[in-house]
């Protein structure tokens, strides 16, 4: 019996997984080592009748544990909860996790900043969650190109997408795609390495400003790196590239742009605190902002990461030099500012010069909820160079995938799917966990709730439909998976594979005394894993 | 051929099986937090000390007892004097959390207090240590993180709750309040 996946003409009669034979018909040089049950090799090797019953046991217990075919698209976070938290609650679950890019962890790897390494030990975690026997990573596997969403979900019961927020939020003012105006997550991605950002060369020579647009997190770490002593980044795994440019970077002076006042600054007191530690750095940060309104005491009492923020700026800014010294590099942070345009250089032709900002006021009680910024109609001009929009990401949808380009979100209750055509109807199936589902805010230990919550509704789910639903059919999960990427010569990297760049990277890295050196060209990551 | 009859075998085995429902629900979880690798270090340095120090009988007298309250239940455990409630939590396979594994870059390990006296036996959080409880899911005026929490004789009968738990408070009595 031959099947044919060209086509997706998949028979779930004989489901792969329960027919030990069928392996013998492809060739599976993919296929995961750890399920040696399916290898050719392994089953010539079996030969005596004791094996062979041993074989129906082992075949017996393989079904009754892993009928439930589980596809996690994106690896970060996200990903990896779902996938631990799906493997806890059903011993029948086989998940595989796919991701577009050759290297697994999403942000972990890609947006949490090189001088946080302590943060990234939760890769450990993750990596565990990898090595079970139930679980699969699948790099390289891009859904929407690679695989479609509709094809994903005939092969597998369960689909969760948590591949995240690849786009950023525009502006939508004048003179926004001028040269030297990037958006943080393409700075981000750059110096983190990121395999789609290695060409990018941010211009950091021709200029002692840089404002970045945003108090958030993102922009701390964005101001951070911009201002920190390029020899302390050397001993983290910031990329080469990144850190050669930084090496030579004219920036002095950073300004940290926010629309309203230090009492609403979205970041958090760990990295606020973490900024002002920067050795000998200049910061200044206008008395005359500190003055707050009984709205602002109202907004802060409420909320404990505000009050702490605004208590370690108001002390930040008591302490403050009077002006700084020559050369001394130096952190503004600009309160009550909404950019209105950005100018052109007179002497380089395409290149942003200068942004134009609106002078705020917030409105509204903090009765209603937070209080807005509003222009003034007063308006003044900052110069700079360089210009990082740290204003917030964005999530890209797929084919076939209900999404509400407003918020940026896939509309869902609890994590599970509406369905585009009729509101009140899910997608069967088809699940949401992250940024993909909540927009793009919060820590890395926002996803463990998030995740929760979502492998709650699809145990419920299945709970709900039993064993007369379509989850009780057979569906073809991995074999199938592995089998269509075959035909279409797509190069799959596994997690051993990933394992294999893993230790190149380090053994690169302990070559210039840090802890890794991101391989960031994709030809060469991919070459590396068939070696 | 043999080949054969295996497959022939595997399907009726398995069209037998499609007629039982579906296994759905949680079953014996499976825990991570036994093979953590970067505690195994610490846990081998404490045990490394009391054992060359210490009689059998101090040895005994050196554990305090911490019972955890999670969704499904309490769990009393005997922790030794020097190890901090995240390591006994994980030694003892209670459901904590440890992303950044004790290194105060993570709110995971957050725990609630449940005794205000036990509370205010602890040592005050440190600056580092607030700014996780600021980003802690479900914070309360008696959260602290388990990595943090040291065990010592003082603190013998310490109660403590899994965020998640108190969910549940409520029902029983015990109302955390807002931080």
């Amino acid at each position: 019996m031959l099947i044919n996946t060209t086509n997706l003409n998949i028979s779930y009669d004989y489901p792969f997984h329960f027919n030990g034979g069928l392996a013998l018909f492809f060739r599976q040089k993919t296929l995961n080592p750890k399920s040696d049950f399916h290898s050719s090799k392994a089953l010539c090797q079996r030969s005596s009748m004791a094996i062979f019953g041993a074989m129906i046991a082992r075949a017996y217990s393989s079904a009754a544990t892993r009928s439930l075919r589980v596809c996690v698209v994106g690896s970060g976070p996200a990903g990896f909860y779902t996938a631990e938290k799906m493997l806890k609650a059903h011993e029948e679950a086989e998940v595989d996790i796919i991701d577009r890019l050759p290297t697994p962890f999403g942000l972990v790897r890609s947006g949490v900043a090189p001088d946080h390494p302590e943060t990234k030990i939760v890769i450990n975690q993750f990596s565990r969650v990898a090595h079970n026997e139930r679980c699969s990573f699948f790099g390289n596997v891009s859904l929407g190109s690679s695989i479609s969403l509709s094809e994903l979900r005939q092969i597998y019961h369960v689909v969760v997408l948590a591949y995240g927020a690849e786009s950023d939020r525009v502006l939508g003012i004048p003179g926004e795609d001028l040269s030297g105006v990037h958006s943080a997550r393409e700075f981000v991605w750059w110096y983190n390495g990121h395999p789609d950002f290695n060409q990018f060369s941010p211009d950091l020579k021709n200029t002692d400003t840089a404002i970045v647009l945003g108090q958030g997190n993102v922009a701390l770490d964005v101001a951070r790196i911009l201002l920190r002593p390029p020899a302390e980044l050397a001993t983290t795994d910031i990329a080469s590239h990144a850190l050669a440019a930084l090496r030579e970077s004219s920036i002095r002076k950073v300004y940290l742009v926010g629309r309203r006042g230090p009492a609403q600054a979205a970041c958090t007191a760990k990295e606020l605190r973490e900024i002002l530690a920067i050795k000998h750095l200049y910061v200044n940060i206008k008395q005359a902002d500190l003055q707050i309104t009984s709205a602002d005491e109202e907004e802060m009492k409420s909320n404990r990461i505000r009050r702490r923020v605004f208590d370690l700026l108001s002390k930040a800014s008591s302490s403050n030099q009077t002006r700084p010294s020559s050369g001394q590099r130096e952190l503004h942070f600009t309160f009550f500012r909404k950019p209105d345009k950005f100018l052109e250089s007179n002497d380089k032709s395409g290149h942003v010069a200068c942004v134009n900002f609106e002078k705020t006021a917030l409105k509204g009680s903090a009765g209603s909820g937070n209080q807005i910024a509003a222009g003034t109609g007063e308006y003044e001009d900052l110069k700079c160079g360089l210009v990082l929009k740290s204003i917030g990401y964005k999530s890209i949808p797929v084919d076939g995938l209900p999404f509400d380009h407003s918020k940026g979100v896939v509309p869902n209750i609890g994590g599970r799917v509406l369905s585009s055509r009729d509101v009140d109807q899910l997608e069967d199936g088809l699940y949401v966990c992250g940024w993909l589902k909540r927009g793009p805010t919060g820590i890395i230990a926002t996803n463990l709730y998030d995740a929760e919550e979502t492998v709650g509704s699809i145990s419920e789910d299945l709970k709900k439909r039993g064993p007369t639903s379509k989850f009780a059919s057979p569906k073809p999960g991995r074999e199938g998976l592995l089998q269509l990427l075959e035909n279409r010569n797509i190069q799959v990297v596994t997690f051993s594979d990933w394992e294999k760049i893993d230790s190149e990277e380090r053994r690169h890295g302990s070559l210039s005394g840090k802890p890794r050196e991101k391989l960031t060209n994709w030809k060469y990551l991919l070459e590396l894993t068939t070696k | 051929m043999l080949i054969s009859k295996i497959s022939r075998l595997g399907a009726q085995t398995f069209k037998g099986l499609s007629k039982a429902p579906l296994r759905i629900g949680p079953k014996r979880p499976f825990s991570f937090v036994l093979q953590n690798q970067y505690l195994e270090p610490l846990n081998y340095k404490f045990f490394s000390t009391t054992a060359t120090g210490n009689s059998q009988g101090n040895e005994e007298n050196q554990k305090i007892s911490v019972t955890f309250f999670d969704k499904d239940g309490e769990q009393e455990i005997k922790v030794p004097v020097g190890m901090s409630m995240l390591e006994a939590a994980h030694e003892n396979d209670i459901e904590l959390e440890g992303a950044c594994e004790g290194s105060l870059a993570c709110s995971t390990c957050h725990v609630v207090v449940m005794d205000v006296e036990q509370y205010n036996k602890l040592e005050d959080p440190t600056d580092e240590e607030n700014d996780m409880l600021d980003l802690a899911f479900g914070l309360t005026e008696t959260s602290r993180l388990g990595c943090q929490v040291i065990a010592k004789p003082e603190l013998d009968g310490l109660r403590l709750a899994l965020p998640a738990a108190t969910r549940n408070f409520a029902v029983d009595g015990f109302k955390p309040k807002p931080h």
